[in-house]
């Protein structure tokens, strides 16, 4: 089954069989956003899936593979990955009827990455030159000025961005939700646009229950080929998933893009849901990470010891019922640049060959502690990974539960493990270079093991720098294969993105970002 | 009886200004910071926290903020979560949802555990006696939220198809009806209980007995004499009972989900909201001080001996 990606609007739709109702209605699992509805702002799933069909960026991600196309943009070019020019193409509208322009998108940039306005993700935004003067490192300095000098207007649909260095992941990250373009109307108001946001996507807002219900209308003016093709969306917020993936069996709801624990035990939502179970590939890298602020874990043969002892065959198929598959490598599969095996024996289960190495480390403690958040199924394939230890190692393994994720996180950030922590990464954009930046980077955003390499630190930097993506990618690899050697966080398991949709779809997809593929939705008659 | 009521009224001025502080108090004693996990798995920029803590005066010391809190809430303004949605907007739309509920639950507690009581209490020992007897001990043994699941498996689209499998955002009377049996469900039993006991005992009272030498009607004895006394502990219970329904629907909720004030609650704890639990739960207390006052004038009403000068 292919989608028919055709730009041209209207016309018949050969994607499916079955009489198909253009003007139908959606209604898709959702959950309580947990900060304003500004693209800027939504860093978290329920409030992301929102912004992201209320907003359309310069780029857009093709559903399969994440590969980057141009859909606001008509042609981003640059010579040394550093400053680029952006074309837009014309015609565009904002949801209040006025046309999208240049300025928009660097008004709305400079706007996010203003410290005072105070957005999650204006971090995003620190590659463009003159970052450091709207968002001072020191959050109690006052920003000497409120624009970037590296965002500069050349005309109506055009403009130049200039970066801090090489950045050759620029024109992939301009997909993310934060680089949205804002209308006019909000810089005159931000306040009424919390309430009633105004985007440029193929959906617009149409009114908001708070804790029940987010309801949004097509757009009719849109221009991009990601369209969709019913009429009207409900996001309904629900308390708890079990109950979502009742109605979704019973056909109140459309479309989930996940499933509870409940339904995937002896994989009955295969019974349940037949031929409308969604699959797709999704960003996520599950793994243990060894903070090497803790002295026991800078020996390297104990942390090979450790990932060798773990059955990630046996617990992804008993503890997590096949919902993951053992992972092999830092990136996940389907993101270019991705190489099974890069971790090579290490992630295998050996258990003589563990035991051999543990013996060989001279660890003196009395046990090991594996640390996660316990509530969301978190606790059980950690409990089944420590036993597995146990088993191999002949050493004690203990699970140790957070309340839940706010108090897990607060640990990690505070860098007060006391043992081996859950260190699940979610990328933010489907790039090689967001699974190592991040996490193996020294000062890395979300580097929980602490881990610090210089060499790894200088082909990160090399890579970034490099204008030329294959190259780009062959020089992540190299990391990649340090990492690999170093282990500072050993990889799990890989999620399957599993979901499903009701009978009232004849058609649905789901993107590698867990999120309905609205374009794909297909509504019976 | 007037001088009375305005007593009570003035009353509820210091409970309410202490329970606010109490829970304002506790909530932001929780040993975790706001920001921790909010922003995914990378911590929050320090910008975003800096500008958040002072919009939400979390820098303040707590008495400061706690009047600050106050201040606004004379205004009317119930402060605004940190999704910018105000918290005075989303009690607006739980409120009348859980009432609704709430009074369902209570109505149906009230009336089939009146019944169920009078009636099992008149033929002690008989069938019916045993027979709620062994139900309402399977009742009282049930967690609400297995009564929830069965309930909403036999009846719902996979069972006998009665309803659907959850309510929807606006649910009306109707819709309600079966959450408010699940939620009603224990206390129930405990009413048929009540009831079956005070009715039990009142039976042998000399009033009953006086009544029933008068010659009067079996009807009249035991619908005025019999029944008006051994309701007080009934009453006494419902009426509590009316605000940990409300309160304590998390469950309830959850299974069918509704847009409750217990799920606003659940959520206020777990993200750290402090100003949401603080509004709801004033409100929760006023709800209990409110249905206590009216249990006491009640009390007047049904039995003649009890007066308020």
């Amino acid at each position: 089954m292919t989608l028919s990606a055709c730009g041209g609007g209207g016309g018949s739709n050969n994607a499916t069989d079955g009489k198909e109702n253009p003007d139908g209605t959606v209604s898709i699992y959702g959950t309580e956003p947990k900060s304003t509805l500004f693209p800027a702002n939504t860093t978290e799933a329920g409030g992301g899936k929102v912004t992201d069909s209320l907003f359309s960026r310069l780029v857009g991600y093709k559903t399969e593979d994440g590969a980057p196309y141009n859909l606001m943009a008509d042609s981003i070019t640059t010579s040394d990955a550093k400053v680029y020019t952006i074309k837009l193409k014309q015609g565009w509208k904002f949801h209040d009827g006025t046309e999208v322009k240049a300025k928009n998108f660097v008004d709305a940039w400079n706007w996010a990455a203003y410290a005072p306005n105070a957005q999650q993700a204006a971090s995003f935004f620190s590659p463009i030159a003159g970052f450091e003067d709207v968002h001072p490192a020191d959050e109690n300095a006052k920003p000497a000025k409120d624009k970037m000098s590296g965002l500069e207007l050349v005309g109506d649909y055009e403009f130049k961005v200039t970066l801090n260095g090489p950045t050759s992941v620029f024109t992939t990250m301009i997909g993310y939700t934060p680089f949205a373009p804002m209308a006019d109307s909000f810089f005159a108001d931000p306040k009424a646009a919390e309430a009633k946001p105004i985007g440029n996507g193929p959906l617009k807002f149409v009114s908001r229950t708070p804790n029940a219900l987010i309801k949004m209308e097509r757009f009719e003016d849109y221009k991009g080929e990601d369209k969709v093709h019913f009429k009207t969306l409900d996001y309904k917020i629900y308390s708890s998933q079990e109950t979502a993936y009742q109605d979704l069996v019973a056909g109140k709801l459309d479309f989930m893009e996940a499933l509870p624990p409940s339904a995937k035990v002896g994989e009955k939502y295969k019974a349940d849901l037949g031929d409308a179970v969604v699959n797709a590939n999704l960003l996520g890298q599950s793994a243990i990470a060894f903070p090497q602020y803790i002295p026991e874990f800078k020996n390297v043969k104990l942390r090979q010891a450790v990932s060798m002892a773990i059955n990630r065959e046996q617990i992804t198929k008993t503890v997590l019922a096949g919902s993951y598959v053992p992972s092999t490598s830092f990136v996940s599969p389907g993101i270019k640049g991705y190489r099974p095996d890069t971790c090579g024996e290490y992630c295998k289960y050996n258990p003589e060959k563990a035991k051999q190495l543990f013996q060989e480390s001279g660890f003196t403690g009395t046990k090991l502690t594996i640390q996660s958040n316990q509530d969301g199924g978190r606790k059980e394939p950690l409990e089944a990974a420590c036993n597995s230890i146990k088993q191999a190692l002949g050493v004690d393994c203990e699970f140790v539960g957070a309340t839940n994720f706010g108090a897990f996180r607060q640990i990690v950030d505070g860098k007060q493990l006391t043992g081996m922590s859950r260190s699940d990464w979610s990328a933010d954009y489907p790039s090689i270079e967001n699974f190592l930046n991040p996490l193996y980077r020294t000062g890395g955003s979300s580097n929980d093991s602490n881990y610090s390499n210089p060499e790894v630190d200088a082909l990160l930097k090399k890579a970034d720098e490099t204008a030329n993506e294959d190259e780009a990618i062959k020089i992540y690899q190299q990391a990649e294969d340090i990492i690999a050697r170093d282990l500072p966080s050993m990889p799990t398991w890989n999620e399957k993105g599993i979901g499903g949709r009701s009978k009232n779809l004849l058609a649905a997809k789901m993107s590698f970002k867990r999120q309905g593929a609205l374009e794909s939705f297909r509504v019976k008659a | 009886m007037g001088r009375y009521v305005l007593r009570r009224l003035l009353q509820l001025i210091p409970v309410f200004l202490g329970t606010t502080f109490l829970i304002y108090a506790l909530v932001w004693a929780i040993p975790q910071d706001p920001f921790a996990g909010k922003c995914g798995q990378r911590p929050c920029d320090p910008a975003y926290i800096a500008e958040m803590s002072q919009k939400l005066n979390l820098n303040d010391p707590l008495v400061v903020q706690y009047f600050k809190y106050l201040g606004n809430l004379l205004v009317g303004d119930f402060g605004t979560t940190f999704n910018g949605v105000s918290v005075g907007e989303q009690i607006a739309t739980s409120w009348p949802i859980t009432l609704k509920m709430g009074i369902i639950a209570l109505i149906i507690e009230a009336v089939i555990g009146i019944i169920a009581g009078v009636l099992t209490g008149l033929r002690k020992q008989g069938f019916l006696d045993n027979l709620v007897l062994v139900s309402t001990l399977f009742l009282i043994s049930l967690p609400v939220f297995v009564t929830g699941f069965v309930l909403r498996l036999y009846l719902g689209p996979q069972g006998f198809d009665f309803m659907d499998t959850s309510v929807s955002s606006d649910p009306t009377f109707g819709e309600l009806i079966l959450p408010g049996f699940v939620l009603g469900s224990l206390s129930m039993a405990y009413v048929a209980r009540l009831t079956r006991s005070s009715i039990v005992e009142n039976r042998r009272a000399d009033y009953v007995r006086t009544a029933i030498a008068k010659g009067q009607p079996q009807s009249r004895v035991v619908g005025i004499h019999l029944l008006r006394n051994s309701l007080i502990p009934v009453i006494t219970f419902l009426g509590t009972d009316l605000g940990s329904l409300m309160g304590g629907a998390i469950v309830t909720e959850g299974v069918f989900n509704i847009n409750g004030i217990g799920g606003l609650i659940f959520r206020g704890i777990q993200e750290k909201e402090g100003i949401m639990v603080t509004g709801i739960v004033t409100l929760l207390v006023l709800v209990y001080l409110l249905m206590s006052l009216i249990v006491d004038l009640l009390y007047a009403v049904l039995d003649p001996r009890i007066r308020y000068e």
